[in-house]
């Protein structure tokens, strides 16, 4: 596993109480409390400096933790190869 | 009746010490005099129908509404310390005005995050400069703490080219939901939680004010049906499924901090309404406050006070750090300023006797609108749970020892 996708790992087993795997669907398990949604975004803004907003906020790009890993680099990549970005790293 | 002095004392007000941020100087100014007009006037607007239009316009162009938003959206960029010191001035002597403030916070907040561009031009500017009053609308008779089970349907119309939606749903309890010129309303979209901006002057919305409540009385609230009222597809905020976790939980959360500092401003009120009555109050020939029973109701009262005022600084500086954060500590805040408000009014009506319950009673008043706090924004109840699991979480995994390695420290959880 990739360190950005160990830690939303590790995040995500912390606040839901339970080993949470890469591809595991965390929302449509149903452990997420309404709070919950908002920590997560808190927590990948801080945690890779970058900005969530609203043109980013599919359900899908936070899923999984393999989505968000995804997503991050998208963010995080150069601006014009993003997907090959993440690829290469 | 006891003796009030006309602004706070220095015994239950704090002044924004060195080194705090000053820029809300003219704000806080604003505050205090909408305050002292308030302490007159508060208790004829709780008897006779509520707050009157005229205050509510005159508010709105003062620039006290939403002015935590950033200056380039019209508001005045408040530090969420200064906002709250504001919020517990006039919190202290009217919960409805103070509830004003609340729901154009709680919109402008759900609007700056989860807004578009576009959106955020549209509406903050209005929002912060007073020309539109917002109301929230996701209360409904099958759904209090349990949002996620609202029935008010959005829909794409299909003759218009999917380019309008179509709400129809019965909403309750929205506070200024009598005069409010836009709601955000909370509805499912093709079974998911969807938020959307319905303006209250389209065809199908209907209003339907709510009087003799327990509190609150002087907030305007309505409750609202919208009958198949259709709005552009372009005020739906965020995507369908992130209506309720993401809009109306920001919007949530902004409004537990306001209602956390309105409580502060209550709770301290109260200490000093009872605190003035037992120190000049006689009953044959021994003052009031050398009853140790009395002494014991004050000196409680004051204790709580000054706890949820502590914790509700705790807040705002955690929500420095910006949208998102702050959100556990916002909870705790709430929790228990909404306690100390409602334990200290309970007192201060026990303490000032009959002057307690007459008609015009600050205390009174307080007593009534702090039991609503408790029920609103979250239950006490339900705060608790949300508050257990942040404990269950940060040490149930330190003793498992799971992750370790990783372990990150989340929003909110102290070092």
């Amino acid at each position: 596993m990739n360190d950005v996708t160990s830690q939303i790992t590790g995040f995500l087993s912390a606040a839901l109480r339970r080993r949470v795997e890469p591809d595991d669907d965390y929302f449509a398990q149903g452990f997420a409390d309404s709070l919950f949604a908002l920590e997560l975004v808190t927590f990948v803004e801080s945690r890779f400096a970058l900005t969530v907003e609203v043109e980013d906020l599919d359900l899908d790009s936070f899923r999984t933790a393999n989505r968000i890993t995804e997503f991050v680099r998208r963010k995080t990549g150069a601006p014009e190869s993003g997907e090959a970005h993440a690829e290469g790293s | 009746m006891p003796r009030v002095p006309e602004s706070g004392s220095d015994a239950t007000t704090t002044d924004v010490p060195p080194g705090e941020p000053v820029e809300s100087g003219d704000l806080s100014r604003v505050a205090a005099d909408l305050a002292a007009d308030a302490h007159v006037r508060a208790s004829r607007w709780d008897q006779d129908g509520g707050l009157p239009d005229s205050v509510r316009k005159e508010v709105a162009a003062s620039g006290l509404l939403a002015a935590d938003l950033p200056e380039r959206y019209g508001g005045a960029g408040l530090h969420p310390l200064a906002l709250g010191e504001i919020t517990a001035r006039i919190g202290g002597e009217c919960s409805a005005l103070r509830g004003l403030l609340t729901v154009q916070g709680m919109v402008a907040a759900a609007l700056l995050r989860w807004g578009t561009e576009a959106q955020r031009a549209d509406w903050l500017p209005r929002l912060a400069g007073g020309e539109l009053t917002a109301g929230f609308a996701a209360t409904e008779q099958g759904a209090g703490s349990a949002l996620g089970s609202v029935e008010t349907r959005i829909e794409a119309s299909g003759r218009s080219g999917h380019r309008e939606l179509v709400v129809s749903g019965h909403k309750r309890w929205v506070t200024f939901g009598a005069v409010a010129d836009v709601f955000l309303v909370l509805g499912k979209y093709e079974g998911r939680p969807a938020a959307v901006l319905v303006d209250a002057e389209r065809a199908g919305v209907r209003r339907e004010p709510v009087n003799g409540q327990l509190g609150m009385r002087g907030a305007r609230i309505a409750h609202l049906s919208f009958d198949g009222v259709r709005v552009p597809r372009r005020q739906l905020v965020a995507p369908p499924g992130l209506g309720l976790s993401h809009v109306v939980g920001t919007a949530l959360d902004h409004g537990r901090f306001t209602v956390a500092w309105g409580c502060v401003g209550m709770a301290e009120a109260c200490v000093e309404d009872a605190a003035t009555h037992a120190a000049v109050r006689r009953q044959g020939d021994i003052p009031l406050g050398d009853h140790q029973l009395v002494r014991s109701l004050l000196a409680r009262a004051a204790v709580d006070a000054a706890g949820a005022r502590e914790l509700a600084r705790r807040a705002a500086q955690a929500r420095a750090a910006g949208p998102g954060h702050g959100v556990s500590e916002t909870l705790m805040a709430k929790y228990a300023a909404a306690a100390a408000a409602a334990a200290g009014s309970r007192d201060a009506v026990q303490v000032l006797g009959s002057a307690g319950c007459a008609p015009d009673s600050r205390a009174a008043r307080h007593f009534r609108d702090a039991k609503v706090m408790e029920i609103i924004e979250g239950a006490q109840e339900v705060s608790e749970l949300h508050i257990a699991e942040r404990l269950l979480r940060r040490f149930g995994d330190a003793a498992r020892g799971t992750d370790r390695h990783v372990r990150p420290r989340l929003p909110g959880e102290s070092p």
